[in-house]
């Protein structure tokens, strides 16, 4: 009966290696943690690179000289119009509320402006975003990991993680970057997303040692983020609509940019606008760049208007 | 005195060969067709959660007919092997032909070296930037890969019913024309009198080339409704001489499987949600050398060509 083929041996040799098919885990992390650890990113994981970085820090200075850093991210809550005041019951889907989370496009290498163009809010699955603060390359990297990791907990078990879920995964996955954070790389990610059992909008916030904390309302995180959220506190109101959630979040950027020199402003010369992301129960979409061209004008109008100098 | 007996390669390969296609025959036959927007998947699975057509990666599906615990096993690897692929090198590198030779690799490994082949049929499909673009691979049990143009049936009565798809298929059907098609034909399975199978007791999906990323989408049972009934009247597509109209009062219980009670005894038996009852006519997926000959001829193996249910008898051991 085994005569053929030569039994076990015949194993491996241009076959997929077992751990593909080995049944359990519906997480990717997990499986190239198994399968290909040296295609982690970073120490996630692996204890390995923190002699590594340690060496880049003695002989080059500051990390944070070394590698691009991204700056503000802000996210905002909204209840969506008809829902003013009331909780849970207004969950009827229609004009429900979301979340709606924006980033500038400045990245600094010490006091140089390593990118004017950069991205740093993108979306994790179809009811979430995540916004990056920090080592701009880590960072990219790891919310690349994590969009495969989300999409691919989605493909094996056939349904969505809830949004705590998500939450967490993220936080562990931070975690793994904690010798890189001792060296001066750190990375904190905001996270928010429509949680569609609740029906509303949630923001998560994250520092640097994988601590996950739901906030209230509002957030930003990042250089810039001490005077966007003091924005943010002033212009929030429980009644805002979507549109109204992007104008609080490209004016909290706006302010942040003002005071913070590692946050860029709207560039109207080569047009470029902060990424504005709204999730709502309809999924996540990207607000066009001439959309918040539009809300960024009316700001600066206002602020013209007012005719303050400070 | 411990000596095995001898048994030919030719005698062991049929065998093997025989086995598994009994398997594949007893599961409700996937149909795979292009459609002018893209790629349709449609089986008869009452089950909302035991999916047999499932999402690999952006543009690349996949269906299974055959032991479900073997053909899920075979998906998570392929959703491994896709996003590793993507996540190393780019999302444009993972392409349905890579996919199908990893499962090809794994299917054959498995049917010349285990003590068991394993009892599935595969279709990987991938959608393009245009119809020229699509590729739709077709996997038997043996490790044979088949590059099949704009449709494939498998399953129970592969040959029959692909022969019906074949006649009523054109390449610029829509989605709905196509689903009717899929259906009719699904519902003629039996052999004997048509039948109508309602929505709630289908597994649709589809790759559609409009869709930016994630091409892959499942119809809800309501689309699905809306799309069946666009055009009751229609019957040039059916190839069944407009026997019914593909969605139509509640089907009785027909499609509730006289036979699941049965057949589910075991909790891990091949298809979960029944699987006899396609059999009823001979089996029709043969080929009869194990790898060489990759499309099913119509070839009816002597030991089992009467229309005796040829899942009767091997009930219980493949199922462990």
């Amino acid at each position: 009966m085994d005569g053929f083929g030569g039994g076990p041996g015949g194993r491996g040799q241009g076959r997929l290696p077992d751990a593909f098919l080995r049944p359990g885990s519906s997480s990717f992390v997990e499986f190239l943690a198994e399968h290909a650890p040296d295609r982690l990113p970073g120490a996630i994981g692996a204890g390995g690179s923190i002699g590594a970085a340690g060496a880049v820090a003695g002989q080059g200075g500051y990390p944070r000289d070394l590698a691009p850093h991204a700056t503000t991210i802000v996210a905002v809550t909204f209840d969506g119009g008809g829902a003013a005041g009331a909780d849970g019951g207004s969950a009827a889907t229609g004009s429900s509320g979301g979340v709606v989370m924006a980033g500038d496009r400045r990245a600094t290498a010490g006091p140089m402006i390593a990118s004017r163009s950069i991205e740093k809010v993108f979306p994790a699955d179809e009811y979430s975003a995540v916004g990056i603060a920090g080592a701009a390359g880590i960072g990219i990297e790891l919310v690349k990991l994590y969009q495969l990791e989300l999409e691919h907990y989605e493909k094996i078990e056939g349904s969505l993680l809830s949004l705590e879920g998500k939450a967490n995964r993220l936080a562990t996955m931070l975690r793994g970057n904690l010798p890189m954070a001792m060296q001066g790389l750190t990375v904190v990610p905001l996270f928010a997303g429509y949680d569609l059992e609740r029906n509303q909008g949630r923001i998560f916030s994250y520092d640097p040692t994988g601590g996950c904390y739901e906030e209230r309302e509002h957030h930003g995180v990042g250089s810039g983020s001490l005077f966007a959220r003091g924005a943010m506190k002033k212009l929030w109101r429980r009644d805002l609509d979507a549109a109204g959630a992007v104008g609080v979040a490209v004016e909290a950027l706006y302010d942040a940019a003002d005071d913070d020199s590692a946050t860029g402003g709207p560039d109207t010369v080569r047009r470029i606008f902060p990424v504005v992301a709204s999730v709502t129960a309809a999924g996540y979409s990207r607000l066009p760049d001439d959309d918040v061209a539009a809300v960024a004008e009316r700001i600066a109008d206002e602020r013209r208007e007012r005719g303050s100098l400070a | 005195m411990n000596m095995p007996f001898y048994v030919s390669p030719e005698q062991l390969m049929k065998d093997r060969a025989d086995f598994a296609r009994k398997g594949i025959a007893r599961g409700r036959s996937v149909v795979v067709l292009a459609y002018d927007g893209g790629i349709a998947f449609a089986t008869e699975n009452p089950s909302r959660a035991l999916h047999k057509i499932s999402e690999i990666y952006d543009r690349i599906g996949f269906a299974a007919v055959g032991k479900y615990n073997e053909f899920e096993n075979l998906r998570v690897a392929g959703v491994r092997y896709a996003d590793l692929r993507g996540y190393t090198y780019d999302r444009s590198d993972v392409t349905a032909r890579g996919l199908a030779n990893a499962y090809a690799q794994i299917l054959g490994t498995v049917f010349i070296t285990e003590s068991k082949p394993l009892e599935v049929e595969l279709v990987v499909a991938e959608v393009g930037a245009t119809a020229e673009d699509d590729q739709i691979y077709r996997l038997t049990y043996d490790g044979t890969v088949a590059d099949e143009h704009g449709h494939v049936v498998m399953g129970g009565q592969a040959e029959q019913l692909g022969r019906k798809v074949g006649e009523g298929w054109r390449a610029d059907m829509t989605l709905g024309e196509a689903l009717r098609l899929a259906v009719t034909v699904l519902g003629s399975s039996d052999g004997g009198t048509p039948r109508t199978i309602e929505p709630g007791q289908l597994e649709v999906a589809v790759l559609e080339r409009a869709r930016p990323r994630r091409a892959f989408r499942r119809l809800t049972r309501q689309a699905l409704a809306e799309l069946l009934a666009e055009a009751p009247g229609e019957t040039e597509s059916g190839g069944e001489g407009g026997t019914a109209t593909p969605q139509a009062a509640p089907a009785s219980s027909e499609s509730a499987e006289p036979t699941e009670s049965a057949e589910s005894t075991e909790p891990e038996s091949t298809e979960p949600t029944g699987t006899t009852e396609s059999t009823g006519s001979g089996e029709s997926t043969g080929s009869d050398e194990s790898s060489g000959a990759a499309e099913p001829s119509e070839s009816s193996d002597g030991d089992d060509s009467t229309p005796e249910p040829p899942a009767a008898p091997r009930e219980g051991p493949p199922q462990d």
